[in-house]
């Protein structure tokens, strides 16, 4: 068990800057989510963290010992690859156990961790079979339990669960999250998925363009994004962002419509309002801040989504809790929780 | 509707085992009429020139040939200098190869335009300065020189096919080994070793044939009857004034053995081999 501190990493291929200015510490037995859109570099600091990649400036340390310049195998971390990367010549258990038979450790203390983890993990009865005669999600735990066998300062995870179906990710999300609980190991987890994200975390790493934009909580991001970039990224579906500008406590759209702030404050350099659709309440056509014409109506069974469409506004995505019996073509009266409302200044930091 | 599906499905087979058919009579023919010529009696071979099965059949080629000519001595040496060959080519293809799929380093790009570029010339040209940097050494008339120019020879395309090999298997693995707790070369010892096995032994088996069928070289380096490999010796079978076909033949029956025992050894990997270099995992 350790915790893992980053000072001001950068990483650079050649002239290409990858990542910059990570100035990031986790603490022991935290569990951390890193996430970004596609390319922002989260696998590159994975592995920056792994040994896998060099460390082009900045210091990496793990349990308080500067780490940058040591072996994969001397840094004493598990990792959990997309692709599982299991040995295609080795049955499930020696695959499990390959650490510790390079280890040398001794054979009965191997076979019996071997057996522990996989009862752990529901794979005694296929401990003798090749990898390529598991399925998908057989590969995906015993990925899980080759990690696991081993007991490590800390866990690294690529993307794990993108390989399989939505139902075995939901599984194995809950695996995880129960393995964290049970070994209270510091957890390192790379994923697209939001919802992996704040349902695994105790704190979020946002990254974007190989920059940190915002770390905190799963609720603190989702309450208080810093910026522009966090609030759309997380929470789905996707916050809504217009064109507003602001004097005093009072914000101003395009079209007219005006939004009281529940608090006093300057809002005059307000280009943009965030409001998530679910913060936008549907009222009839003549209340309300502003007044649209329903496009698209999805019934979802728990939460209605609409699009609706607002002249001088844009297109604006709406979620009601429950099954309203709005329809395509309706025009529907739309009121802005204003206690709920993000404001952006022009950089796109919020205010 | 179905019933022409059907219909057209068996004409296809038919054609698909037709078509393979006269592939493998067209390819085997000459290999059949070696072994004809080398089972018929001297005195036929002439006299039946083109029927397909002689009429009498003796062993007597293949007895002359293995107790009254030289022709242990150089399948021995033909031995020697293929499997010498075979064994350094892979040895240093795959760490060649290793190294081309796994590291980039400055000039690795240069190196592999020149190993592709050595791979243009007619061998004819450079047969003169290789007959004198050989000389030069003393080695003519040594098997060793034949290994020396067959390895030299091999080494590009046979690093060509261990790095194709080795690109097949994912990075991920190795890095996985490494988080494992090996160091670079117990992961390349204990995963990516195994793994190439079907790739030594495709680049094995082809570099081994490659060398046991050479002449050129061998009639260049080689002029003394004690270091001559076997395709130079088949051609003591032609004297100046005849050609003794039936002794020739059974000879180049008898070599066909070594190249045949030695497919029929790796023959599983290669398989394996072929297909998980076409398609990944
Ligand atoms: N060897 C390399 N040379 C140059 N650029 C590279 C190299 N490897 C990765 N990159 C770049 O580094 C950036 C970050 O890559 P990385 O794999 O960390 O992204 P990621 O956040 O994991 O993306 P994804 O979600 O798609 O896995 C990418 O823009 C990629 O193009
Ligand atoms: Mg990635």
């Amino acid at each position: 068990m350790a915790r893992i501190e980053m000072r001001n990493i950068a990483k650079r291929y050649g002239s290409v800057e990858v990542l910059r200015n990570v100035d990031l510490e986790i603490e022991d037995g935290e569990f951390i989510v890193l996430v970004g859109p596609s390319g922002c570099g989260k696998s590159t600091l994975l592995r920056m963290i792994a040994g896998l990649e060099p460390i082009t400036s900045g210091d990496l340390l793990i349990g308080d010992e500067r780490m940058n310049d040591v072996r994969p195998r001397d840094r004493d971390i598990a990792m959990v690859f997309q692709s599982y990367a299991l040995y295609p010549h080795m049955d499930v258990a020696r695959n499990m156990g390959f650490s510790m038979e390079i280890r040398g450790e001794p054979s009965d203390e191997r076979q019996s961790r071997i057996a522990s983890a996989a009862r752990t993990l529901g794979l005694t009865a296929l401990t003798e079979r090749l990898p390529k005669a598991l399925s998908g999600g057989q590969r995906q735990r015993v990925a899980m339990g080759r990690a696991i066998v081993r007991d490590p300062r800390a866990f690294l995870f690529d993307e794990p669960l993108s390989n399989l179906d939505a139902a075995l990710r939901v599984e194995m999300r809950l695996e995880i999250a129960r393995l964290h609980r049970r070994l209270g190991t510091t957890m390192v987890y790379v994923t697209h998925d939001q919802v992996e994200a704040l349902t695994l975390a105790d704190r979020i790493v946002v990254l974007n363009n190989g920059e940190v934009q915002q770390v905190g909580g799963p609720l603190d991001l989702y309450e208080r994004p810093a910026n522009k970039f966090v609030a759309q990224f997380i929470g789905s579906p996707t916050m809504n962002v217009i064109a507003a500008t602001g004097a005093a406590s009072t914000v101003l759209l395009n079209n007219g419509a005006t939004i009281e702030l529940p608090a006093p404050g300057d809002a005059s350099a307000v280009v943009e309002m965030g409001v998530r659709p679910e913060h936008i309440d549907v009222v009839s056509p003549d209340d309300g801040d502003m007044t649209g014409r329903a496009e698209v109506v999805e019934h979802l069974g728990s939460d209605t989504n609409i699009y609706i469409e607002v002249e001088g506004v844009g297109p604006l995505m709406v979620r009601e809790h429950g099954n309203i019996p709005a329809k395509a073509g309706d025009l529907v009266g739309l009121r802005v929780q204003p206690q709920n409302v993000h404001l952006f200044a022009r950089n796109g930091t919020a205010l | 509707m179905t019933a022409t599906v059907s219909r057209r499905n068996t004409v296809l087979t038919i054609g698909k085992y037709a078509a393979l058919a006269f592939y493998l009579g067209f390819a085997l023919f000459p290999l059949y009429w070696l072994l004809k010529i080398a089972v018929t009696p001297d005195t036929l071979i002439f006299s039946e020139g083109t029927r397909l099965v002689p009429s009498a059949f003796t062993f007597g080629n293949f007895m002359t040939v293995v107790f009254q000519t030289d022709f242990l001595a150089y399948f021995w040496n033909s031995l020697i200098v293929s499997f010498g060959t075979a064994f350094f080519t892979t040895l240093i293809a795959a760490g060649a190869g290793y190294a081309f799929s796994r590291f980039s380093f400055a000039g690795k790009r240069l190196i592999i335009a020149v190993m592709l570029i050595t791979q243009m010339f007619p061998l004819l040209m450079i047969i003169a300065p290789i007959y004198k940097i050989v000389a030069g050494l003393g080695l003519l008339n040594s098997l060793t020189s034949l290994i020396i120019v067959y390895t030299a020879f091999n080494i590009p395309f046979a690093t060509f096919l261990m790095q194709s090999f080795f690109d097949a298997i994912p990075k991920d693995l190795e890095e996985a080994a490494m988080m494992d707790g090996c160091s670079r070369f117990q992961a390349l010892r204990k995963v990516v070793f195994p793994l190439t096995l079907p790739g030594l032994g495709a680049t094995l088996g082809f570099v081994f044939t490659a060398a046991w069928s050479e002449l050129l070289f061998a009639l260049m380096l080689i002029s003394k009857n004690d270091a001559m490999t076997f395709p130079v010796g088949l051609l003591t079978f032609v004297s100046k004034f005849s050609v003794d076909w039936g002794q020739m033949m059974a000879a180049g029956v008898l070599a066909l053995i070594p190249s045949c025992l030695f497919f029929l050894f790796i023959q599983r990997y290669l398989v394996q081999g072929l297909t998980s270099g076409a398609v990944k995992g």
